[in-house]
């Protein structure tokens, strides 16, 4: 076996009281791709920040190739041959892709090597299949492709190991086989990766070993993914067996949401087409699509953010005749937003702010425009407690939380006022195999008191799970309509790509 | 080797330590300029205090100057807590002193005049800032910019009108008619110019801090200024609320402009404010953007410009070093923020 690319030893790192890692090791040899596996919150991100240089560890050290080194600032992590993509990325979006590899390098006597950057950039695109337009302005790059200027980004400055912190949460699932071909190109070259994620499935396909965190340590060690079972691992993360959720029979009432010959105009992304669907009290209806199919405008239009140019639209029997947010949750609409963050919550607001902000001009949180605190803190603290919301308390900045225990907080703040029908987007996005269990657990209760809930993703094992019935999209029409009994990954997946229209 | 680190979260004390920090690090870095005149560093601040908080006079003259700055600076903190950019509390404050000042010339009784004046100059603010809130909720136009830009034409309009036909033709200056005898807010200590306005502010902080924290409209404010796509997506009307923050916090600026004519000019010329408007800013800034803070923000650069016309009669040293330090207090406090994000740690250099 080679000499370890990299080894960590003995890492230890506090936050206050909170012990974030604790003992911990772990080595990547040339060529070898290791997952970094845990819930949130079990470490992995702070053990990688420490690697990268954004945290000094309490104790132990860091060893390049055999040295001891010090790491101190990315630019530190980038000299040794660290390199990282994080979740969110670090880029000039109004300079090109050129531009942004050129960043902080130094040129030939105060000039940019434009010409030797481009050299590179060619190079390194050939060498793994990582082509980008070297022109091109960073906004005018997708998603994924904003990810491959990231991964250039680091093997630009000579990084021989990559760290990568999620990097397919962000993506649809045929960018992910890009993604993967890329990362198995890089690692047959000799460069190390360390993988980050909790997709067990992902994990099993690409990694060729595994580290497991638990509460900051090393709670296993996995030789051999691809010959161990999703349940094994799941198991070694949370410390107990993980069992799917059984989705029961029910009988699905009368229908609480219809949209009918639904269309918008392109306003940003793709326009709805003629959309008819219905949902009855006691069903969960799945929308499925590659991400930018209409499931954005679609989400829009049934939380009354946007209102349609053609076609109509009832919430528990009634029409809706303006649509407003306030309006379309006066009849009864819960909504648990795709973007926790930026759509959902307030960050820097205390948690207890969120969770009333839908309803807080309504009684239960005011009363003649006076706030009721007692009330809201009440409310916030019954929450917490009822869905165990990690968190010092009700007044805790929102943006403290973890991703499950924000999730849990969306999802308290429109339960309690039992809405007629849910409507959900990607609602395990980012999640680790616990919160998403807790989440589809309680959609599952919902169906069983009578709500009914569209629940949109590209999970397509997620959909089959929670659904009676998958509508596929694709270029803003819902090209078909299954009982999820007759649907199966394969077919979901070819349809939505457009390849079975209408039949 | 010194390096940021982010913090988690930010321990409460930090509120009430960090402007103490800025003020701190204000005076010793304006001691360099007060060495440079040639003047004794403790004499100079020494004098400074004793002519602005030094006795019970100094202390009302203190008083009465703290009084726009505490209108300027609450109009300044309601507005960024909306991320309502409004650089433009100096114009509001002008047109708050001309609507007053207008009303106030009118014979009429006293109370009824005061109260008239009061809402004069509230509605002239507020209609000043209406127009840069509507120009970026409409246009999307910035607000920083047209703020700023729209204080420049107040003032010389405002210049025009006591040049031309506002000119009081009893003194032939350009300087508006004044306000009736009978409209004088009422001095509340004789032989002092503290006046009843000075009661308004230290009221209106709490009053304007209830509105923040305990009202739907301070939520909706909080929340617009932290995340206006949550908040259009939970179902507040973002412009509305907008365009509701602009009109409360001109309508607190021309408050500022209605105590400068009321209590203390009884008229209305070009140089009534002082950068009362900018001010507000800095006010704003030192208190965080909370209005219980604001008092204590505008005392203290109230002191600092009180004291350093004394400190430059008795030392010599340029009155202008008021404004060196009020701006190097807001240059500090802006520093000083950056430590509740982040924390510094020493850590070794790296081999």
């Amino acid at each position: 076996m080679p000499a370890p690319l990299i080894e960590m030893r003995g890492i230890s790192k506090s936050f206050g009281a909170v012990m974030a890692n604790e003992a911990v090791d772990l080595s990547v040899a040339p060529g070898e791709i290791l997952g970094l596996l845990g819930e949130n919150g079990a470490g992995k991100t702070t053990l990688m920040n420490v690697l990268f240089g954004a945290y000094a560890p309490d104790a132990g050290e860091i060893l390049v190739q055999g040295r001891p080194v010090t790491i101190n600032s990315s630019a530190d992590a980038l000299a040794v041959g660290i390199g990282m993509v994080h979740q969110h990325f670090h880029l000039a979006p109004r300079l090109s892709v050129l531009e942004n590899l050129l960043i902080g390098i130094p040129g030939k006597s105060g000039r940019i090597d434009r010409a030797g950057g481009l050299a590179r950039l060619n190079e390194i695109g050939r060498q793994h299949g990582l082509t980008l337009d070297p022109d091109l302005p960073v906004t005018a790059l997708s998603i994924g492709e904003q990810q491959r200027l990231e991964i250039v980004k680091a093997l630009f400055r000579g990084a021989r190991l990559l760290i990568l912190d999620e990097p397919t949460a962000v993506l649809a699932p045929t960018e992910v086989d890009g993604l993967f071909s890329a990362l198995r190109s890089m690692a047959a070259q000799g460069l190390g990766i360390i993988f980050i994620s909790h997709k067990l499935n992902e994990v099993r396909a690409l990694t060729h070993r595994c580290v497991v965190l638990r509460h900051g340590r090393v709670t296993g060690r996995v030789d051999t993914p691809a010959s161990t079972t999703s349940s094994e691992m799941a198991r070694l993360m949370c410390g107990h067996e993980i069992v799917p959720p059984a989705r029961g029979p029910s009988t699905p009432g009368e229908a609480v949401l219809t949209l009918d010959g639904i269309s918008t105009s392109r306003h940003s992304g793709m326009a709805l087409r003629d959309v008819s669907l219905s949902v009855r009290a006691g069903e969960i209806l799945g929308i499925a699509g590659v991400s930018g199919n209409g499931q954005r405008a679609l989400a829009e239009v049934i939380s009354g953010i946007r209102a349609p140019d053609a076609g109509q639209m009832t919430i528990a029997g009634k029409m809706v005749a303006r649509f407003s947010p306030r309006e379309v949750q006066a009849l009864g609409l819960g909504r648990i937003p795709e973007d926790r963050m930026t759509t959902g919550l307030v960050t820097n607001l205390p948690l207890a702010d969120s969770m009333v902000l839908p309803r807080i001009g309504t009684g239960a949180f005011s009363r003649n425009g006076l706030l009721r605190p007692d009330a809201i803190r009440a409310f916030a603290e019954a929450q917490i407690k009822a869905y165990d919301i990690r968190c010092p308390g009700p007044m805790t900045r929102a943006g403290a939380l973890s991703g499950g225990n924000l999730q849990k907080a969306l999802l308290a703040r429109e339960l309690a006022f039992d809405p007629k029908v849910l409507i959900v987007s990607q609602p395990t996005r980012g999640l680790d195999i616990g919160a998403a269990r807790f989440i589809h657990e309680k959609f599952l209760a919902m169906r069983a008191k009578g709500c009914g809930l569209v629940v949109l993703g590209e999970d397509l094992e997620e959909l089959l799970m929670l659904s009676d019935r998958i509508a596929v999209m694709y270029e803003g029409r819902i090209v078909r309509t299954l009982d999820s009994a007759d649907a199966t990954i394969a077919r979901l997946g070819l349809m939505m790509t457009g390849a079975e229209g209408h039949s | 080797m010194i390096r940021l680190e982010a913090r988690t979260s930010t321990p409460g004390w930090f509120n009430l330590a960090l402007p103490l920090l800025a003020i701190g690090a204000t005076l010793v870095l304006c001691s360099g300029l007060i060495a440079l005149a040639g003047a004794g560093i403790v004499e100079a601040y020494g004098v400074m205090f004793s002519a602005s908080l030094g006795d019970s006079y100094a202390i009302t003259e203190t008083l009465v100057r703290a009084t726009p700055m505490i209108f300027t600076g609450l109009a300044v903190a309601v507005a960024f807590r909306a991320k309502f950019w409004n650089i433009g509390a100096e114009g509001q404050l002008l047109a708050g002193a001309v609507a007053s000042c207008a009303v106030g010339a009118i014979p009429m009784p006293g109370p009824l005049a005061m109260l008239l004046m009061a809402l004069a100059g509230a509605a002239a603010g507020a209609a000043v800032a209406l127009v840069p809130a509507t120009l970026r909720v409409k246009f999307r136009v910035d607000d920083v910019v047209s703020s700023l830009l729209l204080n420049s034409v107040i003032f010389y309009a405002l210049m025009a009108l006591i040049e031309g036909p506002w000119k009081d033709s009893f003194s032939g200056y350009p300087i508006s008619p004044p306000i009736e005898d009978s409209a004088n807010f009422p001095v509340l200590l004789e032989g002092t110019r503290l006046h009843l306005g000075v009661v308004a502010a230290f009221l209106a902080a709490p009053v304007i801090w209830f509105l923040i924290a305990r009202t739907t409209l301070g939520f909706r404010i909080r929340v617009v200024g932290e995340n206006p796509e949550a908040a259009r997506y939970g179902g507040i009307h973002v412009e509305r609320v907008l365009i509701s923050t602009a009109l409360l916090s001109g309508a607190l600026a021309g408050l500022a402009g209605v105590g400068e004519v009321g209590g203390v000019h009884f008229q209305v010329m070009s140089d009534i404010s002082p950068g009362y408007g900018y001010s507000g800013i800095v006010v704003a800034m030192l208190a965080r953007l909370n209005p219980l803070g604001v008092v204590p923000a505008a005392l203290f650069l109230a002191a600092v410009m009180t004291g350093a016309e004394a400190m430059s009669r008795a030392t010599g040293v340029p009155a202008f070093l008021s404004d060196v330090i009020q701006g190097t207090a807001l240059l500090a406090m802006l520093v000083a923020l950056l430590f509740t994000a982040y924390r510094v740690r020493r850590v070794g250099t790296a081999r």
